[in-house]
């Protein structure tokens, strides 16, 4: 009986627990984009032997072939989980606009299977060894961070899949000595980023003494060296240049040992969690009262608002400029509000549209379609073709891809942080 | 005459390696004035933050002390305990409170009701994870139940996360832990001395239930050998989930003294603590009440001034970014040298 009475209490929990998750069910992601709609079945017999004949892949590093009916599949990696989920929620849900909005290529319909990078390397490499096993996927949209960024590319490009970030911006990874030959970006570089956020400083606050501190992950390492040898080029002094880690929970050391280096900002492009946890303990620590707070767009969510309350209130954020201004984007949002339900949660949706743009039309480019369907998609053509991407018409602008897989159009905008929301202050154009 | 031993002399380079990179760093610091200028009032600084955090590992060492003195297990989901209090009195109690103005006018009483719901829901989840998880492995091997602590804790973390989502969430500000209080004409962070000052309390009188009460001496009769206890006329089982009470109900006020701290929470936020104060466990002396408290209170001092002390003297860059080496240097260092832990000789020698 008493048994009985404990297993019925543990049944409860998970029923308890299984009513919560299917409470948030309907703001989870959608992956499946459309069902399967390419009706082949009258052009399926005119024609298999010839198909077969007609269709060879001559491709340095392979094809993947697609059945008559089935969809093009393809990847997402962002962070879709933990902390940092809006980042990535908000440019999967850009994916799936674009993906929407394309329709079918050459009578497939297009497949989105989105993964999980957890914003870290180890999750970078699981998403990455999951895609690069499966021979069916053309091409992924991820990674959200740099740091999942650089392991996953190493293992995707090994298998010659394509992989366009919408969001990585830490130098490192176009970097010609380290780059790998399938990633491109159409995310700005953090060389501009950076850069932006040191003559935003110096030029226009007429501060000449900054800290920073980033976390040892690429992006914010990356980062918060850009700004050091910006600023200091532009005449600036960095007093401190300290590093703290990603799951921290007590940074009142950290700021007091930059207090007493008696900085007039301290620069930290970090994530969220540690991003927010400074921003409250910044306002209390002897000798901070009054100095002007600065991060990147890797807290740029109304997420971080929320963790930071009062505390965030005037300090100053980079991240690209969404004052697109144009048609695409006011339709683009539309759809988004009108699907998802809210506004946009971070600032990388458009360069997640744009990719899924330049890969799709990549892919239109180079498949080649049998007379009873099958289509065949060279990797090495659908590299090609992505980097020879120029001059297309996106949200985020004019993107054209240079040999290293920079892709943006790079606009970047600080913004301050006024009632409790983002206002763009500046903007910036290198 | 003894036999020269190599082990010996290993162990001698080490002991002699890392005082010579100690007194190197603090040379660099104070002699040669490498990094940053400190003031006396920014070393307080460095320890009285040190101590509220190592208050915060203490309580929870507590609970992983108080459980491997009764069952030789290292409850890891101990740190889970800790985050479904913290969590779960955020959501359910401190938000919606905030949001209908209590927590500004009766900041007192919602205080208390905060710290309710928070120690009553880890000791719901310990005594869940205790009686459907642990009892049935109580005669199993030990490695069994370790690994069950592990799935444990996995469990907690999920489950708390599909209740709660895993966004960050923030606590709300309470007005008696704003701003400073001078001492001697130094200013501290009002919610720093809260943590130490109510852990130490909890501490004392945590020590004497152990010490004075029936109860008490319940658990330190099964902690020295059950099957006596047994015979005694001790309920072991019952002294068993009482332990596992108390000190879930550690983790508890731990949780909701960390929300006032740090003001953030997710679902994942119990797990650094968690082996943190594991750490502090051991470095006290796995078993030892006081043992716990005093690691605990290391730790968390050696945490925050060891950076600024020992590696910016030797010119590392992002010193408080290498905390953790410290701290884990701290438990090689006793593991090696007294591995019962600093205050831990009697239990050890036993259960060893």
């Amino acid at each position: 009986m008493k048994r009985i009475s404990w297993f019925t209490l543990l049944m409860l929990l998970l029923a308890l627990a299984l009513v919560a998750c299917g409470g948030s069910g309907d703001t989870e992601p959608e992956t499946d984009s459309a069902d399967t709609a390419a009706d082949s079945s009258d052009t399926a017999d005119s024609g298999d032997e010839a198909a077969a004949e007609e269709l060879t892949c001559d491709d340095a590093i392979g094809c993947v072939e697609v059945a008559p009916g089935d969809p093009i599949r393809i990847a997402s990696a962002l962070v879709i989980t933990g902390p940092n989920e809006s980042l990535g929620l908000d440019s999967q849900y850009g994916v799936e606009i674009a993906i929407e909005q394309r329709g079918e290529i050459a009578g497939h319909s297009v497949e989105l299977q989105a993964e999980d990078e957890g914003c870290n390397a180890e999750g970078g490499q699981t998403a990455g060894q999951k895609i690069a096993s499966d021979p069916s996927i053309v091409g992924v949209i991820g990674t959200s961070c740099s740091g999942a960024g650089v392991p996953m590319s190493q293992i995707v490009c090994a298998e010659g899949i394509a992989m366009i970030s919408p969001s990585n911006t830490a130098p490192v990874l176009t970097d010609p000595g380290s780059r790998q030959s399938c990633y491109f970006r159409t995310a700005h570089n953090d060389k501009v980023q950076g850069r932006a956020m040191a003559e935003y400083v110096f030029n226009e606050l007429g501060l000449t003494k900054a800290a920073a501190v980033h976390d040892g992950d690429p992006y914010t390492e990356g980062l918060a060296s850009v700004f050091r040898d910006a600023f200091i080029e532009l005449g600036g002094e960095i007093v401190a240049f300290e590093a703290e880690a990603a799951d921290a929970t007590n940074v009142e050391p950290l700021l007091t040992s930059i207090a007493a280096a008696g900085p007039e900002l301290i620069y930290y492009p970090v994530f969220i969690p540690l991003g927010s946890l400074i921003t409250k303990t910044a306002r209390e620590i002897d000798g901070l009262e009054g100095v002007a707070l600065a991060a990147a767009d890797g807290v740029q969510s109304p997420d971080f608002v929320d963790a930071s309350g009062d505390a965030a209130e005037g300090m100053y954020v980079s991240g690209p400029d969404l004052g697109f201004g144009n048609d695409i984007y006011a339709t683009f949002l539309e759809t988004y509000q009108a699907n998802y339900g809210t506004e946009p949660t971070a600032p990388f949706h458009a360069h997640a549209y744009d990719a899924t743009n330049m890969l799709l039309s990549a892919i239109e480019s180079v498949a080649q379609v049998g007379a009873d369907g099958t289509m065949l998609i060279g990797r090495q053509a659908l590299l090609d073709a992505i980097s020879s991407t120029s001059g297309m018409e996106g949200i985020t602008g004019t993107i054209s891809c240079d040999e290293n897989g920079d892709c943006a159009d790079p606009k970047i905008a600080v913004s301050q942080v006024q009632d409790g929301a983002f206002s763009a202050v500046w903007s910036y154009e290198p | 005459m003894r036999r020269f031993n190599y082990i010996d002399l290993v162990l001698w380079l080490f002991r002699i390696g890392i005082i010579g990179v100690v007194l190197w760093g603090m040379t660099g610091k104070f002699i040669l004035g490498i990094g940053n200028d400190y003031t006396i009032s920014d070393w307080l600084d460095f320890f009285v933050s040190g101590l509220s955090q190592g208050s915060l590992y203490a309580l929870i060492a507590l609970g992983y002390t108080m459980v491997y003195g009764v069952l030789f297990m290292i409850n890891f989901a101990h740190g889970e305990f800790f985050m479904a209090g913290a969590m779960t009195s955020t959501v359910l109690v401190a938000l919606p409170l905030e949001n209908a103005g209590y927590v500004e006018r009766f900041p007192w009483l919602s205080l208390l009701a905060i710290f309710l719901s928070a120690v009553l829901t880890s000791v719901l989840v310990a005594v869940l994870t205790e009686r459907i998880a642990y009892r049935p492995l109580r005669n199993a091997p030990r490695l069994v139940p370790l690994i069950t602590a592990i799935g444990a804790s996995f469990f907690w973390q999920y489950y708390f996360r599909g209740l709660f989502g895993s966004s960050l969430l923030p606590f709300p500000e309470f007005p008696m832990f704003d701003g400073k209080i001078a001492f001697w004409g130094l200013d501290f962070q009002k919610a720093d001395i809260a943590v130490i000052l109510t852990s130490l309390v909890v501490m004392f009188g945590l020590q004497q239930f152990v010490q004075r009460t029936k109860t008490g001496r319940a658990i330190r009769a099964v902690a020295e050998n059950k099957d006596a206890a047994t015979l005694m006329g001790i309920d072991v089982n019952r002294t068993i989930t009482i332990t596992f009470i108390v000190g879930a109900s550690m983790a508890g006020v731990a949780g909701v003294l960390y929300s006032i701290v740090f003001r953030q929470l997710n679902f994942v936020m119990g797990f650094i603590p968690g082996i943190k104060a594991f750490t502090a466990a051991v470095l006290g002396g796995i078993g030892s009440i006081p043992g716990a408290a005093l690691g605990g209170l290391f730790l968390g001092i050696i945490e925050a001034i060891g950076p600024p002390l020992f590696l910016e003297g030797l010119g590392v860059a992002g010193s408080h970014q290498l905390k953790d080496v410290i701290a884990f240097t701290m438990l090689v260092l006793v593991l090696i040298f007294r591995p019962q832990g600093i205050i831990g000789e009697r239990l050890a020698e036993k259960k060893a």
